[in-house]
Protein backbone atom coordinates (compact mmCIF):
# COMPACT_ATOMS: atom_id res chain seq x y z
CA UNK A 1 0.00 0.00 0.00
CA UNK A 2 1.31 3.82 -1.07
CA UNK A 3 0.30 6.09 1.06
CA UNK A 4 0.96 9.93 0.11
CA UNK A 5 1.64 12.24 2.99
CA UNK A 6 1.48 16.22 2.38
CA UNK A 7 2.21 18.56 5.24
CA UNK A 8 4.18 20.39 7.03
CA UNK A 9 4.88 23.92 4.84
CA UNK A 10 3.67 25.80 7.85
CA UNK A 11 6.47 24.58 9.99
CA UNK A 12 8.95 24.80 7.31
CA UNK A 13 7.86 28.23 6.85
CA UNK A 14 8.60 28.90 10.70
CA UNK A 15 11.85 26.67 10.83
CA UNK A 16 13.24 28.98 7.97
CA UNK A 17 12.56 32.25 9.77
CA UNK A 18 14.49 29.95 13.09
CA UNK A 19 17.32 29.77 10.87
CA UNK A 20 16.95 33.39 9.58
CA UNK A 21 17.04 34.58 13.28
CA UNK A 22 19.58 31.90 14.12
CA UNK A 23 21.82 32.99 11.59
CA UNK A 24 22.13 36.61 12.16
CA UNK A 25 22.48 36.40 16.19
CA UNK A 26 21.95 39.21 18.50
CA UNK A 27 21.45 42.06 16.47
CA UNK A 28 22.81 44.39 18.61
CA UNK A 29 25.54 43.33 17.71
CA UNK A 30 26.98 44.74 13.90
CA UNK A 31 26.04 42.12 10.83
CA UNK A 32 29.50 41.00 8.77
CA UNK A 33 29.95 42.80 6.01
CA UNK A 34 30.90 41.38 2.64
CA UNK A 35 34.56 43.14 2.75
CA UNK A 36 35.33 41.97 6.32
CA UNK A 37 34.93 38.10 5.54
CA UNK A 38 37.10 38.93 2.09
CA UNK A 39 39.95 40.56 3.67
CA UNK A 40 40.21 38.71 7.05
CA UNK A 41 39.01 35.04 6.64
CA UNK A 42 40.80 35.18 3.23
CA UNK A 43 41.70 31.67 3.92
CA UNK A 44 37.93 30.31 4.14
CA UNK A 45 37.04 32.30 1.48
CA UNK A 46 39.80 30.42 -0.81
CA UNK A 47 38.30 26.91 0.55
CA UNK A 48 34.69 27.66 -0.72
CA UNK A 49 35.94 28.92 -3.76
CA UNK A 50 38.23 25.86 -4.52
CA UNK A 51 35.64 23.69 -3.30
CA UNK A 52 33.05 25.03 -4.97
CA UNK A 53 34.57 25.53 -8.32
CA UNK A 54 34.47 29.00 -8.87
CA UNK A 55 36.44 32.02 -8.04
CA UNK A 56 34.88 34.57 -6.26
CA UNK A 57 35.75 36.40 -3.63
CA UNK A 58 32.68 38.37 -3.48
CA UNK A 59 30.07 35.29 -3.84
CA UNK A 60 32.13 32.91 -1.37
CA UNK A 61 32.02 35.64 1.14
CA UNK A 62 28.28 36.05 0.82
CA UNK A 63 27.77 32.40 0.88
CA UNK A 64 30.21 31.81 4.54
CA UNK A 65 28.02 34.91 5.57
CA UNK A 66 24.31 33.07 4.60
CA UNK A 67 26.01 29.77 5.51
CA UNK A 68 26.68 30.99 9.45
CA UNK A 69 30.07 29.69 8.60
CA UNK A 70 29.38 26.15 7.76
CA UNK A 71 32.05 25.80 4.57
CA UNK A 72 30.36 22.83 3.62
CA UNK A 73 26.89 24.96 3.29
CA UNK A 74 28.74 27.43 1.63
CA UNK A 75 30.51 24.99 -0.59
CA UNK A 76 27.30 24.03 -1.90
CA UNK A 77 25.63 27.57 -2.09
CA UNK A 78 28.24 28.48 -4.43
CA UNK A 79 27.96 25.12 -6.96
CA UNK A 80 23.95 25.57 -7.20
CA UNK A 81 24.71 29.34 -8.10
CA UNK A 82 27.23 28.70 -11.05
CA UNK A 83 24.56 26.45 -13.14
CA UNK A 84 22.45 30.15 -13.24
CA UNK A 85 25.56 31.45 -15.06
CA UNK A 86 26.18 31.28 -19.06
CA UNK A 87 29.40 29.86 -19.48
CA UNK A 88 31.75 32.02 -21.60
CA UNK A 89 34.23 29.69 -22.76
CA UNK A 90 37.92 27.96 -21.79
CA UNK A 91 40.45 30.54 -20.64
CA UNK A 92 44.12 29.41 -22.16
CA UNK A 93 46.01 27.18 -19.81
CA UNK A 94 47.32 28.91 -16.59
CA UNK A 95 50.85 29.63 -16.61
CA UNK A 96 52.26 28.98 -12.91
CA UNK A 97 55.86 29.22 -14.47
CA UNK A 98 55.25 33.07 -14.75
CA UNK A 99 53.49 33.40 -11.43
CA UNK A 100 54.41 36.66 -9.27
CA UNK A 101 55.34 34.54 -6.23
CA UNK A 102 54.34 35.75 -2.78
CA UNK A 103 55.79 32.39 -1.23
CA UNK A 104 58.08 29.80 -2.43
CA UNK A 105 59.62 26.87 -0.60
CA UNK A 106 61.23 23.60 -1.12
CA UNK A 107 61.72 20.60 0.99
CA UNK A 108 64.38 19.12 -1.35
CA UNK A 109 66.91 22.08 -1.62
CA UNK A 110 68.34 24.03 0.50
CA UNK A 111 69.64 26.36 -2.03
CA UNK A 112 67.10 27.23 -5.25
CA UNK A 113 67.23 30.23 -7.35
CA UNK A 114 65.23 33.05 -6.15
CA UNK A 115 65.90 31.39 -3.05
CA UNK A 116 63.31 30.49 -0.49
CA UNK A 117 60.70 32.97 0.21
CA UNK A 118 58.25 32.11 3.40
CA UNK A 119 55.82 34.63 2.96
CA UNK A 120 52.30 34.46 4.98
CA UNK A 121 52.29 31.43 6.86
CA UNK A 122 51.52 30.01 10.07
CA UNK A 123 54.03 27.19 9.70
CA UNK A 124 56.10 29.16 12.04
CA UNK A 125 53.40 30.58 14.90
CA UNK A 126 53.71 29.32 18.40
CA UNK A 127 49.98 28.24 17.61
CA UNK A 128 49.85 30.31 21.47
CA UNK A 129 46.17 32.49 21.38
CA UNK A 130 46.10 36.02 20.86
CA UNK A 131 44.25 37.51 23.48
CA UNK A 132 44.95 41.08 23.11
CA UNK A 133 43.82 42.95 20.10
CA UNK A 134 46.50 42.52 17.93
CA UNK A 135 47.82 45.98 16.49
CA UNK A 136 48.32 46.44 12.64
CA UNK A 137 51.41 44.71 11.14
CA UNK A 138 54.24 46.53 9.80
CA UNK A 139 55.99 44.71 7.05
CA UNK A 140 59.20 46.40 6.12
CA UNK A 141 59.86 45.61 2.26
CA UNK A 142 63.11 44.62 1.00
CA UNK A 143 64.95 47.10 -1.10
CA UNK A 144 64.78 45.06 -4.19
CA UNK A 145 61.50 42.84 -5.62
CA UNK A 146 62.28 39.28 -6.03
CA UNK A 147 63.56 37.97 -9.44
CA UNK A 148 60.54 38.20 -12.21
CA UNK A 149 61.01 34.47 -13.33
CA UNK A 150 61.42 32.08 -10.19
CA UNK A 151 62.44 29.16 -11.97
CA UNK A 152 60.86 25.83 -10.99
CA UNK A 153 62.95 23.67 -8.09
CA UNK A 154 62.02 20.79 -10.30
CA UNK A 155 63.92 21.38 -13.75
CA UNK A 156 67.15 21.20 -11.48
CA UNK A 157 66.50 17.57 -11.18
CA UNK A 158 64.88 17.77 -14.76
CA UNK A 159 68.36 18.88 -15.86
CA UNK A 160 69.85 15.52 -14.58
CA UNK A 161 67.31 13.44 -16.14
CA UNK A 162 66.80 12.06 -12.64
CA UNK A 163 63.01 12.83 -12.78
CA UNK A 164 60.19 11.85 -15.40
CA UNK A 165 59.77 14.21 -18.07
CA UNK A 166 56.30 16.08 -18.23
CA UNK A 167 55.25 18.20 -21.52
CA UNK A 168 51.69 18.39 -23.17
CA UNK A 169 52.47 16.52 -25.80
CA UNK A 170 49.63 16.84 -28.63
CA UNK A 171 47.89 18.66 -26.06
CA UNK A 172 44.53 16.78 -26.38
CA UNK A 173 41.19 18.58 -25.11
CA UNK A 174 40.47 17.32 -21.31
CA UNK A 175 37.30 16.16 -20.24
CA UNK A 176 35.20 18.15 -17.87
CA UNK A 177 33.60 17.19 -15.11
CA UNK A 178 31.08 19.77 -15.55
CA UNK A 179 29.57 18.58 -18.44
CA UNK A 180 30.42 14.37 -18.86
CA UNK A 181 29.44 11.84 -15.97
CA UNK A 182 33.09 10.56 -14.25
CA UNK A 183 33.83 7.00 -16.15
CA UNK A 184 36.27 4.63 -14.97
CA UNK A 185 39.37 4.44 -15.71
CA UNK A 186 39.48 8.29 -15.40
CA UNK A 187 42.68 9.40 -16.86
CA UNK A 188 45.03 11.91 -15.20
CA UNK A 189 43.48 15.16 -16.23
CA UNK A 190 39.81 13.73 -15.20
CA UNK A 191 41.17 12.93 -12.07
CA UNK A 192 43.44 16.01 -11.36
CA UNK A 193 39.90 18.11 -12.07
CA UNK A 194 38.17 15.64 -9.44
CA UNK A 195 40.52 16.20 -6.78
CA UNK A 196 40.79 20.01 -7.31
CA UNK A 197 36.54 19.74 -6.49
CA UNK A 198 37.28 17.59 -3.65
CA UNK A 199 36.93 17.94 0.04
CA UNK A 200 40.23 18.83 1.70
CA UNK A 201 39.35 16.79 4.66
CA UNK A 202 38.77 13.81 2.78
CA UNK A 203 42.03 14.28 0.58
CA UNK A 204 44.21 15.29 3.84
CA UNK A 205 42.89 11.86 5.26
CA UNK A 206 43.46 9.76 1.96
CA UNK A 207 47.06 11.70 1.67
CA UNK A 208 47.70 11.12 5.30
CA UNK A 209 47.11 7.30 4.68
CA UNK A 210 49.99 7.24 1.80
CA UNK A 211 52.71 8.98 4.45
CA UNK A 212 51.66 6.06 6.92
CA UNK A 213 52.28 2.87 4.85
CA UNK A 214 48.63 2.30 2.42
CA UNK A 215 50.68 2.90 -0.75
CA UNK A 216 54.11 2.94 -1.96
CA UNK A 217 54.88 6.60 -1.56
CA UNK A 218 58.45 7.85 -0.52
CA UNK A 219 57.20 11.74 -1.06
CA UNK A 220 59.51 14.97 -0.44
CA UNK A 221 57.87 18.63 -1.05
CA UNK A 222 59.90 19.22 -4.51
CA UNK A 223 58.64 22.83 -4.20
CA UNK A 224 55.46 24.73 -3.41
CA UNK A 225 54.79 28.55 -4.55
CA UNK A 226 52.13 30.35 -3.97
CA UNK A 227 51.28 33.94 -5.79
CA UNK A 228 49.47 35.69 -8.75
CA UNK A 229 48.64 34.07 -11.81
CA UNK A 230 47.35 35.94 -15.07
CA UNK A 231 43.92 34.76 -16.63
CA UNK A 232 44.45 34.95 -20.27
CA UNK A 233 41.54 34.23 -22.94
CA UNK A 234 41.03 34.29 -26.32
CA UNK A 235 37.41 35.45 -27.52
CA UNK A 236 35.73 34.47 -30.25
CA UNK A 237 34.83 38.58 -31.19
CA UNK A 238 38.80 39.73 -30.73
CA UNK A 239 40.67 36.75 -32.42
CA UNK A 240 43.19 37.63 -29.71
CA UNK A 241 44.40 36.51 -26.49
CA UNK A 242 43.75 39.10 -23.74
CA UNK A 243 44.17 39.41 -19.92
CA UNK A 244 40.88 39.71 -17.80
CA UNK A 245 42.20 40.05 -14.07
CA UNK A 246 45.14 38.06 -11.78
CA UNK A 247 44.30 35.16 -9.32
CA UNK A 248 45.95 33.68 -5.83
CA UNK A 249 47.01 30.13 -6.61
CA UNK A 250 48.77 27.80 -4.66
CA UNK A 251 50.90 24.76 -6.62
CA UNK A 252 52.46 21.73 -4.85
CA UNK A 253 54.88 20.14 -6.81
CA UNK A 254 55.32 16.55 -5.05
CA UNK A 255 58.35 14.57 -5.87
CA UNK A 256 58.50 10.73 -5.21
CA UNK A 257 60.52 7.67 -5.17
CA UNK A 258 60.26 5.33 -8.28
CA UNK A 259 62.21 1.90 -8.92
CA UNK A 260 61.44 1.88 -12.05
CA UNK A 261 58.85 -0.51 -13.76
CA UNK A 262 56.36 -0.27 -16.80
CA UNK A 263 59.53 0.43 -19.16
CA UNK A 264 60.39 3.30 -16.89
CA UNK A 265 64.02 3.40 -15.76
CA UNK A 266 64.33 4.02 -11.47
CA UNK A 267 63.32 7.97 -11.49
CA UNK A 268 61.65 10.57 -9.55
CA UNK A 269 58.17 10.54 -10.58
CA UNK A 270 55.48 13.72 -10.02
CA UNK A 271 52.63 14.43 -8.01
CA UNK A 272 50.73 17.58 -8.52
CA UNK A 273 48.68 19.65 -7.00
CA UNK A 274 46.73 23.23 -7.43
CA UNK A 275 44.63 25.42 -5.31
CA UNK A 276 42.63 28.90 -5.99
CA UNK A 277 43.88 31.12 -2.98
CA UNK A 278 46.53 29.99 -0.22
CA UNK A 279 45.66 26.56 -0.28
CA UNK A 280 48.88 25.06 0.54
CA UNK A 281 47.38 21.92 2.57
CA UNK A 282 44.85 21.24 -0.17
CA UNK A 283 47.37 21.44 -3.05
CA UNK A 284 49.65 19.01 -0.90
CA UNK A 285 47.23 16.67 -0.21
CA UNK A 286 45.79 16.60 -3.87
CA UNK A 287 49.57 16.12 -5.17
CA UNK A 288 50.26 13.27 -2.57
CA UNK A 289 46.44 11.58 -3.98
CA UNK A 290 47.34 12.24 -7.69
CA UNK A 291 50.57 10.38 -6.95
CA UNK A 292 48.86 7.58 -5.61
CA UNK A 293 46.33 7.18 -8.53
CA UNK A 294 49.03 6.71 -10.58
CA UNK A 295 50.01 3.34 -9.50
CA UNK A 296 48.65 1.69 -12.58
CA UNK A 297 50.09 3.70 -15.28
CA UNK A 298 53.51 2.95 -13.12
CA UNK A 299 52.97 -0.90 -12.62
CA UNK A 300 53.23 -0.71 -9.06
CA UNK A 301 50.88 -2.93 -6.92
CA UNK A 302 47.48 -1.47 -6.50
CA UNK A 303 46.36 -1.93 -3.01
CA UNK A 304 45.64 1.02 -0.80
CA UNK A 305 42.65 2.81 -0.97
CA UNK A 306 44.31 5.92 -1.51
CA UNK A 307 45.62 3.88 -5.11
CA UNK A 308 41.96 2.83 -6.09
CA UNK A 309 40.13 5.40 -8.20
CA UNK A 310 37.21 4.15 -7.70
CA UNK A 311 37.07 4.98 -4.16
CA UNK A 312 39.26 8.25 -4.32
CA UNK A 313 37.26 9.80 -7.07
CA UNK A 314 33.56 8.47 -5.94
CA UNK A 315 33.75 9.60 -2.52
CA UNK A 316 35.53 12.95 -2.80
CA UNK A 317 33.05 15.72 -3.41
CA UNK A 318 31.71 16.76 -0.27
CA UNK A 319 28.40 18.20 -2.03
CA UNK A 320 27.51 14.47 -2.95
CA UNK A 321 28.62 12.75 0.01
CA UNK A 322 26.98 15.37 2.27
CA UNK A 323 23.70 15.26 0.48
CA UNK A 324 23.89 11.17 0.64
CA UNK A 325 24.40 11.15 4.39
CA UNK A 326 21.75 14.04 5.17
CA UNK A 327 19.10 12.33 3.00
CA UNK A 328 18.69 9.88 5.67
CA UNK A 329 17.09 12.61 7.82
CA UNK A 330 14.28 12.95 4.81
CA UNK A 331 10.86 11.06 5.49
CA UNK A 332 11.96 7.28 5.59
CA UNK A 333 8.36 6.07 6.64
CA UNK A 334 7.43 3.98 3.97
CA UNK A 335 11.21 1.95 3.67
CA UNK A 336 11.01 2.12 7.64
CA UNK A 337 7.39 0.59 7.88
CA UNK A 338 8.58 -2.60 5.62
CA UNK A 339 11.52 -2.92 7.41
CA UNK A 340 9.27 -2.96 10.51
CA UNK A 341 6.85 -5.37 9.41
CA UNK A 342 9.62 -7.82 7.84
CA UNK A 343 11.17 -8.15 11.44
CA UNK A 344 8.25 -8.39 13.26
CA UNK A 345 7.51 -11.40 10.77
CA UNK A 346 10.87 -12.82 11.66
CA UNK A 347 10.99 -12.08 14.85
CA UNK A 348 7.79 -14.12 15.25
CA UNK A 349 9.13 -17.26 13.20
CA UNK A 350 12.24 -17.11 15.13
CA UNK A 351 10.33 -17.64 18.60
CA UNK A 352 7.95 -20.04 16.54
CA UNK A 353 10.96 -21.92 15.83
CA UNK A 354 13.01 -21.63 19.22
CA UNK A 355 9.91 -22.97 21.04
CA UNK A 356 9.81 -26.01 18.51
CA UNK A 357 13.38 -26.72 19.12
CA UNK A 358 13.04 -26.21 23.44
CA UNK A 359 9.72 -28.72 22.92
CA UNK A 360 12.06 -31.61 21.05
CA UNK A 361 14.60 -31.28 23.57
CA UNK A 362 12.48 -31.83 26.77
CA UNK A 363 10.60 -34.55 25.20
CA UNK A 364 7.35 -32.48 23.91
CA UNK A 365 7.06 -31.28 27.41
CA UNK A 366 6.71 -27.57 28.11
CA UNK A 367 9.16 -25.75 30.62
CA UNK B 1 47.54 37.06 -36.07
CA UNK B 2 48.67 39.45 -33.33
CA UNK B 3 49.77 42.46 -35.66
CA UNK B 4 51.03 45.35 -34.00
CA UNK B 5 47.56 46.98 -33.33
CA UNK B 6 46.35 43.94 -32.09
CA UNK B 7 49.47 43.93 -30.03
CA UNK B 8 48.40 47.37 -28.53
CA UNK B 9 44.58 46.54 -28.09
CA UNK B 10 45.75 43.39 -26.25
CA UNK B 11 47.72 45.34 -24.03
CA UNK B 12 45.31 48.55 -23.35
CA UNK B 13 42.47 45.62 -22.65
CA UNK B 14 44.39 43.65 -20.47
CA UNK B 15 45.93 46.39 -18.42
CA UNK B 16 42.04 47.96 -18.18
CA UNK B 17 41.16 44.35 -17.22
CA UNK B 18 43.91 44.10 -14.31
CA UNK B 19 43.09 47.95 -12.94
CA UNK B 20 42.08 48.70 -9.68
CA UNK B 21 38.20 49.43 -10.39
CA UNK B 22 38.43 52.33 -8.11
CA UNK B 23 40.89 53.61 -9.66
CA UNK B 24 39.30 53.00 -13.70
CA UNK B 25 36.36 55.01 -12.34
CA UNK B 26 38.60 57.82 -11.00
CA UNK B 27 40.68 58.29 -14.55
CA UNK B 28 37.77 57.93 -16.63
CA UNK B 29 36.20 60.31 -14.94
CA UNK B 30 36.67 63.18 -17.17
CA UNK B 31 35.88 60.89 -20.24
CA UNK B 32 31.81 61.06 -20.39
CA UNK B 33 30.56 58.76 -23.08
CA UNK B 34 30.25 60.36 -26.69
CA UNK B 35 26.65 61.08 -28.23
CA UNK B 36 26.62 58.33 -30.37
CA UNK B 37 27.27 55.48 -27.84
CA UNK B 38 25.20 52.70 -27.75
CA UNK B 39 25.25 49.56 -25.02
CA UNK B 40 25.71 47.06 -27.58
CA UNK B 41 25.79 44.14 -24.72
CA UNK B 42 25.13 45.13 -21.90
CA UNK B 43 27.31 44.33 -19.22
CA UNK B 44 26.70 40.59 -18.54
CA UNK B 45 28.47 37.99 -15.97
CA UNK B 46 29.26 34.51 -16.74
CA UNK B 47 31.74 32.11 -16.47
CA UNK B 48 34.99 31.09 -17.73
CA UNK B 49 36.24 27.79 -17.40
CA UNK B 50 40.13 27.64 -15.95
CA UNK B 51 42.35 25.63 -17.17
CA UNK B 52 45.63 23.89 -15.86
CA UNK B 53 48.97 21.69 -17.01
CA UNK B 54 49.30 18.77 -15.19
CA UNK B 55 52.37 19.32 -13.43
CA UNK B 56 52.41 22.52 -14.36
CA UNK B 57 53.63 22.56 -17.94
CA UNK B 58 51.98 18.77 -18.84
CA UNK B 59 48.43 18.74 -20.70
CA UNK B 60 45.78 19.96 -19.72
CA UNK B 61 43.11 19.98 -17.09
CA UNK B 62 39.91 21.90 -16.16
CA UNK B 63 40.61 23.53 -13.02
CA UNK B 64 37.10 25.35 -12.15
CA UNK B 65 35.86 28.18 -13.00
CA UNK B 66 35.71 32.05 -12.42
CA UNK B 67 33.16 35.02 -12.78
CA UNK B 68 33.85 36.98 -15.58
CA UNK B 69 31.97 39.93 -16.63
CA UNK B 70 31.69 41.20 -20.38
CA UNK B 71 30.63 44.31 -22.45
CA UNK B 72 30.41 45.99 -25.58
CA UNK B 73 29.82 49.27 -26.67
CA UNK B 74 30.16 51.62 -29.47
CA UNK B 75 31.27 55.08 -29.37
CA UNK B 76 32.91 57.96 -31.26
CA UNK B 77 32.67 55.26 -33.82
CA UNK B 78 34.44 52.41 -32.66
CA UNK B 79 33.46 49.47 -31.23
CA UNK B 80 34.82 48.77 -28.25
CA UNK B 81 34.65 45.04 -25.85
CA UNK B 82 35.88 44.40 -22.84
CA UNK B 83 35.99 41.33 -20.58
CA UNK B 84 36.84 41.74 -16.71
CA UNK B 85 37.19 38.84 -13.97
CA UNK B 86 34.50 38.98 -11.32
CA UNK B 87 30.90 40.41 -11.24
CA UNK B 88 31.65 44.23 -11.33
CA UNK B 89 29.31 45.64 -14.42
CA UNK B 90 30.63 49.45 -14.23
CA UNK B 91 34.42 47.83 -14.23
CA UNK B 92 33.24 46.07 -17.34
CA UNK B 93 32.01 49.09 -19.28
CA UNK B 94 34.35 51.72 -18.33
CA UNK B 95 37.08 49.34 -19.72
CA UNK B 96 34.60 48.99 -23.07
CA UNK B 97 34.36 52.42 -23.23
CA UNK B 98 38.08 53.43 -23.18
CA UNK B 99 38.87 50.87 -25.45
CA UNK B 100 36.47 52.38 -28.04
CA UNK B 101 38.14 55.80 -27.31
CA UNK B 102 41.44 54.34 -27.32
CA UNK B 103 40.52 53.21 -30.96
CA UNK B 104 39.80 56.91 -31.94
CA UNK B 105 42.55 59.06 -32.84
CA UNK B 106 41.23 61.95 -31.92
CA UNK B 107 41.08 60.94 -28.15
CA UNK B 108 43.78 57.81 -28.06
CA UNK B 109 46.81 60.46 -26.88
CA UNK B 110 44.67 61.96 -23.69
CA UNK B 111 43.39 58.11 -23.06
CA UNK B 112 46.36 57.21 -22.91
CA UNK B 113 48.22 59.87 -21.18
CA UNK B 114 45.35 60.00 -18.43
CA UNK B 115 43.50 56.43 -18.01
CA UNK B 116 46.22 54.20 -18.93
CA UNK B 117 49.38 55.27 -18.27
CA UNK B 118 48.75 56.35 -14.69
CA UNK B 119 46.67 52.61 -13.95
CA UNK B 120 50.39 51.06 -15.42
CA UNK B 121 52.06 52.89 -12.92
CA UNK B 122 49.69 52.33 -10.23
CA UNK B 123 49.75 48.23 -11.06
CA UNK B 124 53.68 48.11 -11.42
CA UNK B 125 53.86 49.64 -8.10
CA UNK B 126 51.27 47.33 -6.49
CA UNK B 127 53.49 44.50 -7.80
CA UNK B 128 56.97 46.39 -6.96
CA UNK B 129 55.55 46.84 -3.30
CA UNK B 130 54.29 43.02 -2.69
CA UNK B 131 57.12 41.39 -4.49
CA UNK B 132 59.46 43.34 -1.90
CA UNK B 133 57.48 42.64 0.65
CA UNK B 134 57.79 38.89 0.19
CA UNK B 135 61.43 39.14 -1.03
CA UNK B 136 61.78 40.32 3.04
CA UNK B 137 60.67 36.99 4.14
CA UNK B 138 63.59 34.97 1.72
CA UNK B 139 65.76 33.17 4.22
CA UNK B 140 69.07 33.68 4.57
CA UNK B 141 71.00 30.91 5.43
CA UNK B 142 74.07 30.56 7.95
CA UNK B 143 76.72 27.53 7.78
CA UNK B 144 77.99 26.73 11.22
CA UNK B 145 81.04 24.92 10.76
CA UNK B 146 82.20 23.00 13.58
CA UNK B 147 85.00 21.65 14.57
CA UNK B 148 88.26 22.89 12.72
Amino acid sequence: MYVAVKGGEQAIARSLELLAEARRGDTAVPELELAQIREQLRLGVARVMQEGSLYDEELAALAIRQAAGDMLEAIFLLRAYRTTLPRFGYTQPLNTTAMRVHRRVSGTFKDIPGGQVLGPTYDYTQRLLEFDTTAPAVVTPADAPLPLNMPRVLDLLDAEALIERIDAGNDPEPMDLTREPLMFPADRATRLQNLSRGDEGFLLSMAYSTQRGYAESHPFAGEIRMGEVDVVVCPEELGFAIEIGAITLTECQMINQFHGGNGMPPQFTRGYGLSMGEGERKAMSMALVDRALRCDELAEANVAPAQNQEFVLSHSDSVEASGFVQHLKLPHYVDFQAELSLLRTLAAQHAADTDEQLSSVVGGQRP
Amino acid sequence: MDTPPNLARAQWMSLLAQADPAELVAAMDGFAPPADTAWLRPAQTGLYMLRGRVGGTGPQFNFGEITVTRCSVQAAGHIGHAWVRGSNARHAELAALADALLQDDAQRVSVQRQVIEPLRHSLDQHRDKASRKAAASKVEFFTVVRGE
